[in-house]
């Protein structure tokens, strides 16, 4: 079981509390009118699947129902840092030496 | 065929009032505070004229701390979210209360009266603690969780909402669709201690 820390609970709770949902910081275009399709379909469908640190998105489904951003790596699945919605996260694959 | 509309708690079926009386030695103790009146608040804790609002209207500081609540004579408040409260008040009185925060907010904010969407349960007793650790993941030691605490959590895998009332007595505030399932698993849970309805 994960212990996973809720920025906005700001506790650490038990795994069974969260869902996953998916790659975070995923921005929707501004102009989807002029994208082409592919363009589009890049947006909705294709996801990163790394190797390593992976930044993704949790819902506290349980507890306070946020969603929030977690580092994570995708291969020990330690939990580097959680942050809240908005905020930019302080580890980065670049610093890791990982590129 | 009658017009009247009866109100029935969750676990109306249950039959809960009959059972009242037919054991009185348990480890835990269970009471159905049936048919409260519950409100939904949503808002913007940083906004300084919404919690003013709030505190004029209930007369009593919204708890913005996390996992916190708050009670005064006519309200029970539990934090759920950053801009997200539950209210709790007298049977019947939960129109009176949301027309009177309606008329203290202004601008950006939601009251929803779910009074019959959920139940609350109280939980008691001298095993009582033992009976969450079995329901519950989280850490009832009374310095991760002390009276006056509310949390979001899984008890027995379903959703619910646990406040410490005092150091043995917990409320468990539970949707209705699972109150019946957690009738039966307290049921099951408390026959090694005996288990009393009041």
């Amino acid at each position: 079981m994960l212990h996973i820390h809720c920025p906005y609970c700001e506790e650490m709770r038990e795994e069974e509390e969260f869902s996953p949902a998916g790659q975070a910081h995923i921005q929707r275009p501004l102009n989807p009118e002029e994208l082409s399709d592919e363009q589009w379909a890049r947006y909705l469908f294709f996801r990163k699947n790394p190797r390593g640190l992976h930044h993704e998105l949790w819902l506290h489904a349980h507890g306070c129902r946020k969603y929030f951003n977690m580092t994570r790596n995708s291969v020990t699945y330690q939990i580097m840092e959680t942050y809240k919605m908005g905020a930019k996260p302080s580890i980065t694959a670049s610093e890791e030496g990982q590129s | 065929m009658s017009n009247s509309v009866q109100v029935e708690s969750p676990l109306h079926h249950a039959q809960l009032d009959q059972l009242i009386g037919q054991s009185n030695s348990g480890g835990i103790v269970l009471h159905e505070a049936a048919l409260l009146g519950h409100l939904n608040l949503r808002g913007n804790s940083d906004d300084a004229e919404f919690l003013a609002g709030v505190q004029e209207a209930l007369g009593i500081a919204l708890p913005i701390t996390p996992c916190s609540s708050a009670n005064s004579e006519l309200a029970q408040i539990m934090w759920l979210a950053p801009d997200e409260w539950l209210i709790v008040v007298a049977s019947g009185s939960e129109y009176e209360v949301e027309q009177k925060l309606r008329s203290y907010l202004k601008g950006h904010f939601a009251v929803s009266d779910i009074s019959g969407a959920q139940t609350i349960l109280e939980l008691s007793g001298s095993n009582v603690v033992e009976l969450m650790k079995k329901s519950t993941g989280y850490d009832l030691h009374l310095d991760s969780f002390p009276v006056g605490k509310v949390i979001g959590t899984t008890f027995a895998k379903a959703g619910a909402h646990i406040l410490r009332v005092s150091e043995d007595k917990f409320q468990l505030v539970v949707r209705r669709s699972f109150s019946d399932y957690i009738w039966l698993w307290i049921q099951q849970g408390s026959q090694e201690y005996g288990l009393t309805i009041v």
